[in-house]
């Protein structure tokens, strides 16, 4: 009899819908919506306007190509780019040699501040230059991760501290560069990774006297941030992405921070 | 995957690419902005791809986390609405057939992203369940319940709609 059956579900339902049920399901669900008409109708609408959606961008697809989305010139366009990138970067490290032997920002990288920053306010910064620059097509880092080194050596050279990029390919994570920021009368470093779905965090470190701290959460829009002082740096990470899918890289971070003994 | 057949793959889905593109931004230019950026990270980060995985679902989620990025940017901005972006009221109603299908896709663009992206995905594209719930990175549950709201949702903006043009027409 039918109590032994298992109930319709609202996911039965949607699959009708699809059209992605398959025999005996199927036919069990039609018997019940012969008896329940309301919800008959109902699944009937829906299947027309998945119906109509569909009608309505099939021109779309139809649609020739256009010549600008085809592979091969992608492909050559890029190749031109990365050498224009190749070239950009070492401008920007031959002007940062030049200013440094100048003396130009001369100032000790990590010149005591008036104010030591809290975790949450270098939370609130990290957050700012990840919307700053998380979204940039071209241009998300100053200097690429190809220049791994360089990148490094610059960075630490200007925030005092030497800096070694965490691998976070465990949480499966790439590094894809990084860049100089200002921030109040000091500097600050920028990281930024991507998964291989294009999601991108940032590490971001700047000097912060102050006594240890714990792990701060922020929560700014969608974008989190875990931020904590730890010997003389703030540190922050940042991502579009939930709390608890951000803390184990955060956890990475630290850990390779205070295994590198600085 | 070899060259040539990572290429050919990415080539075959440029059409499917174009029409999600346009049903999230609903301006023609913008979407072949969106799908000409994921196709160049596609190809840029075509080594971290294992050939097994899902090549398709790949290429979607590259595309969407472009489209958010950009949408978020966007309106942090507040800048840019364009003629297509008007809502869609100048359209004459004077077919009810015709209404059900002009508006079912702008009826779309009244549901948040989430469920708009899955409505898509999975009622046009084909993506099977599990792959939408690989795709929007949420449990296979998750995918039937917001399923299940956005179409009830859709259906009461349409009705709403419905309602309202047999009012005016009184």
């Amino acid at each position: 009899m039918s109590e032994t059956r298992v109930p319709i579900g609202e996911d039965d339902l949607q699959a009708f819908i699809d059209g992605c049920l398959d025999g005996p399901r199927r036919a069990e669900v039609e018997a019940y919506l012969a008896a329940q008409p309301e919800v008959a109708a109902r699944v009937a609408e829906d299947r027309r306007l998945r119906a109509a959606l569909r009608a309505q961008l099939q021109p779309l697809f139809d649609e020739p190509v256009p010549a600008r989305l085809r592979i091969s010139g992608l492909r050559a366009a890029r190749r031109s780019r990365g050498l224009a990138r190749l070239r950009a970067a070492a401008a920007a490290l031959a002007i940062f040699c030049a200013g440094a032997g100048g003396g130009w920002l001369a100032h000790g990288p990590a010149a005591p501040q008036t104010a030591a920053p809290r975790p949450m306010a270098i939370a609130h910064e990290a957050t700012m230059a990840y919307r700053t620059f998380v979204v940039e097509v071209a241009h998300p880092v100053e200097v690429r991760a190809a220049q791994q080194d360089h990148l490094m050596r610059w960075l630490s050279k200007r925030l005092g501290r030497r800096l070694a990029a965490p691998d976070l390919s465990p949480q499966g994570y790439r590094l894809m560069g990084g860049r100089l920021l200002p921030a109040g009368d000091v500097a600050a470093a920028q990281l930024m990774y991507d998964d291989a779905a294009g999601n991108r965090l940032t590490l971001y470190v700047q000097a912060a006297h102050g006594t240890e701290t714990a792990f701060r959460f922020a929560q700014m829009g969608e974008d989190a941030t875990f931020a904590w002082i730890d010997k003389g740096f703030g540190f922050a990470v940042t991502a579009r992405a939930p709390r608890d899918a951000l803390l184990p890289v955060a956890e990475a971070v630290y850990r390779q921070f205070e295994a590198a003994g600085t | 995957m070899a060259q040539d057949g990572f290429e050919t793959h990415l080539e075959r889905q440029i059409p499917a690419l174009r029409r999600y593109a346009y049903a999230l931004t609903r301006h023609a230019e913008d979407a072949d902005d969106l799908v000409q950026d994921c196709l160049e990270r596609a190809l840029s980060r075509r080594y971290l791809k294992r050939p097994d995985g899902d090549f398709k679902t790949w290429l979607f989620a590259i595309l969407r986390n472009l489209y958010i990025n950009a949408y978020h940017a966007r309106r942090r901005r507040g800048v840019h609405v364009g003629l297509d972006d008007a809502p869609p009221q100048s359209a004459p109603a004077d077919q009810e057939s015709g209404l059900l299908a002009r508006d079912a896709l702008a009826a779309l663009d009244l549901l948040p992203e989430e469920q708009k992206s899955l409505l898509l995905l999975v009622g046009v594209e084909d993506f099977s369940y599990e792959q939408a719930a690989r795709l929007l990175d949420i449990p296979v549950g998750t995918v039937m319940s917001r399923l299940s709201r956005a179409r009830g949702r859709l259906r009461a903006i349409l009705n709403e709609e419905r309602g309202a043009t047999l009012r005016r027409v009184k």
